[in-house]
């Protein structure tokens, strides 16, 4: 038999990862949106503990980091390991139950961090026993991933193709990462105490804080990029040499930067450095691996004005770009000096999860809706507006958060003539106002966008659903 | 096309997967021993450990040094009382001020307020000396944070009246009229003897978790932790772990405590 049968996905899981991100991604901008507008206006924390900003704020993180990107990850890690080893996945039952522990998982965290039991550790708040069922569906993941790999038909496919290689690295280091840091005492089901205390405990957070970014958010961001770019412009990825060399340096250099969250604090001195130059050199790497997803249009930059997936995809790099450019610059020490504890920080965490994380995983989703569905989208002008909405709100935010960052940054530290201070603390938070109003139309904008979004996304599931049942009668 | 034997590091990564995860682990693994691990050996990672060129510690006197001197006890009058003073050097917290710390940390006050201030003219000014690593050895988990949304609390101890405090949380516009806290007015209802679900808040293994770990309670200490708690409100706890922030120990201006 030599006719070329095609291979049986396992989409079924794919699609209830596909529509729980965006469910989430919903969820998540609302809850950021709220958090940021209690900043503006205060009486919005209705004296209500479980919505108080110190609780949702954390709320907000956690959905829009694991709910919305941990299900955009599984998604997608599971769309492309399945079509670039040409087999379905190693096992569809493990795919489904790890799929419904972590919606489960999910759910327990927002309940728990309402209620305000927390370890306390900046984007690791899951008290222990969720912190372990966390850790638990992860290594499942990795495990279900790996095995579809290893069981590949070598002959057809002999080579792993790029995209995997940096799923690998956000599974194997986000595990690391994740359990050396939850590493801790327990004293009751509902509070635990870190193992690790003052400089140590500094440095094991902000090595996992740094690479919960780097590999969380950027490395399987980039596993993405590398497969849904190529895919969208029907173009080969522009350069295999770079797409080695950016893996590699990635791999190798991200983990160096998490001491830069702590210059000038009691971590002894060397470390901050160290973390601050390899900071400077990982532009190379990072702008290589922008340009190489850009590069990938070359003769088809034409496709951007009508294809309107593609735009989020390119907007997205050029956003990835940027705030790697930014990143660099405010771990310099003398611009630290100035933007660290401010609202500048924030601004550059949203322009790379907005901006980048964000708008390619909405651009991958809008191309897997299609390919899962076989359909094509209910509204394509929808998807422009979205674009639209996503671009301007993102936009808002980070400009007002450079506005106020660096004006608290100078604010704090200006003399007047006598030698003195010249402003009070609640001074500068006064001077805040009109730009934390100004980030809540941005985030009112982002979020407005992901509603579209899923409204989009339920009709379009309707159509291709009715057409189904008509094919079926026919 | 047919697999074919390696050519090279990079082909047999794409090759085998489980090349390419060995690989990847290492990748990761170096910059995380090279910028952690010395961290737990080196006697300049803390003040209180460094030392000099001639082998003399620099600055022995930021802990405290207890000997038979007890954390707390109940005085004559049946009052709370302590033999350490502020400035005696960095001291484990009392179990009503690690109760407090929980509350802190239930709030996530960290994430407005910082607790480490840095070397600069401006912020020694506005909050004092600059911070130590020394007074955060006891922090399991550090609080340093990461963003000013309100002002550094390292050295608030002593800065304002229990009174302030209270008042201050409660409603802190009444007091600040620009400041952007929420209001915490279940802090004065709920008592700190009650942990989630109305479960009694164990401070007895709290301090025994924290001697665990190396924080030096006695015995003594832990069998009356719970007992150091009672009768006080979330309110009462939170503000007596404000008060000794920064308190602990006393700086000489003069001396360089860090390079």
């Amino acid at each position: 038999m030599d006719t070329v049968v095609k291979p049986q996905y396992n989409d079924g899981v794919v699609k209830a990862f596909t529509l729980a991100a965006i469910v989430f991604l919903v969820l998540g901008t609302f809850f950021g949106t709220y958090a940021a507008s209690e900043l503006a206006w205060p009486f919005l924390n209705f004296d209500t503990a479980e919505i108080t900003f110190g609780r949702l704020r954390v709320i907000h993180t956690n959905t829009v980091i694991y709910a919305f990107g941990g299900n955009v990850l599984m998604a997608t890690a599971f769309y492309i390991v399945q079509r670039t080893n040409g087999r379905p996945l190693y096992s569809n039952k493990l795919a489904w139950v790890q799929f419904f522990a972590f919606q489960a998982g999910l759910l327990l965290a927002v309940i728990t961090l309402a209620l305000g039991m927390s370890q306390a550790k900046e984007y690791h708040e899951l008290e222990w026993p969720l912190d372990i069922a966390v850790a638990l569906v992860w290594v499942l993941f990795t495990f279900n991933f790996t095995m579809t790999i290893a069981e590949r038909d070598k002959q057809k496919v002999p080579h792993i193709y790029v995209a995997n290689w940096f799923f690998f690295g956000l599974l194997i280091m986000v595990t690391y990462l994740w359990v050396l840091n939850a590493l801790s005492v327990p004293v009751s089901l509902f509070r635990s105490y870190s193992l690790f205390s003052g400089v140590q405990d500094a440095m094991i957070q902000w090595w996992w804080g740094h690479n919960a970014v780097g590999f969380f958010l950027t490395a399987g961001f980039l596993g993405i990029m590398y497969y849904f770019v190529p895919k969208q412009a029907q173009r080969p990825i522009y350069s295999y040499r770079l797409s080695v060399i950016h893996f590699w340096s990635l791999m190798f250099g991200y983990v160096w930067l998490g001491a830069h969250h702590l210059q000038y604090t009691a971590l002894p001195d060397w470390v901050g450095s160290l973390g601050a130059v390899i900071s400077l050199a990982m532009i190379i790497p990072s702008w290589g691996g922008a340009l190489n997803g850009m590069l990938t249009l070359s003769g088809a930059w034409d496709r951007l004005r009508t294809d309107y997936i593609l735009r989020f995809l390119i907007m997205s790099l050029a956003f990835y770009a940027m705030s790697t450019f930014e990143g660099p610059v405010m771990a310099a020490k003398s611009v630290n000096a100035l933007s660290h504890y401010t609202d500048w920080t924030i601004g550059h965490v949203h322009s790379g999860a907005l901006g980048w994380v964000a708008m390619v995983s909405i651009g991958a989703v809008y191309h897997m809706t299609m390919k899962l569905w076989k359909t094509e989208m209910y509204s394509m002008s929808l998807i422009n507006f979205h674009f639209w909405l996503a671009t301007i709100g993102t936009v808002f935010y980070i400009v007002a958060m450079w506005v106020s960052g660096i004006m608290q940054g100078l604010m704090w530290r200006a003399y007047d003539d006598y030698g003195t201070l010249a402003y009070t603390f609640a001074e500068s938070v006064a001077a805040m106002h009109p730009y934390y109003v100004m980030r809540a139309i941005g985030g009112i904008l982002f979020t407005a966008g992901a509603a579209v979004m899923l409204y989009n996304m339920i009709m379009t599931i309707r159509m291709a659903n009715a057409r189904q049942t008509q094919l079926a009668h026919a | 096309m047919a697999a074919q034997k390696p050519k090279n590091l990079q082909e047999w990564f794409e090759q085998n997967v489980f090349a390419l995860m060995f690989g990847t682990a290492l990748a990761v693994s170096v910059a995380s021993i090279v910028e952690i691990v010395p961290l737990f050996y080196l006697d300049n990672t803390y003040e209180h450990t460094a030392k000099d060129e001639s082998g003399n510690l620099k600055s022995p006197e930021l802990l405290w040094d207890r000997g038979e001197k007890r954390l707390f006890y109940k005085d004559e009058a049946g009052n709370w009382a302590s033999d350490w003073k502020a400035g005696d050097g960095v001291r484990p917290f009392t179990p009503l001020e690690l109760a407090g710390k929980d509350i802190y940390m239930r709030e996530h006050c960290m994430y407005c307020h910082s607790q480490m201030i840095r070397p600069f003219r401006d912020e020694r000014e506005r909050y004092g000396h600059y911070s130590l690593g020394t007074e955060s050895i006891y922090d399991h988990p550090f609080q340093w944070g990461s963003k000013r949304t309100g002002p550094d609390l390292a050295r608030v101890g002593g800065k304002f009246s229990n009174e302030w405090h209270y008042m201050h949380l409660m409603r802190p516009q009444a007091l600040v009229p620009e400041s952007v806290m929420p209001a915490y007015p279940w802090l004065a209802e709920n008592s700190i003897e009650n942990d989630f679900f109305n479960t009694k808040r164990d401070m007895k293994a709290r301090l025994e978790a924290m001697r665990l770990m190396g924080v030096p309670y006695t015995q003594e200490d832990i069998d009356n932790a719970n007992e150091h708690i009672k009768g006080y409100t979330e309110m009462d706890a939170i503000i007596a772990y404000m008060q000794v922030l920064g308190t602990m120990v006393k700086l000489d201006d003069n001396k360089v405590y860090r390079e």
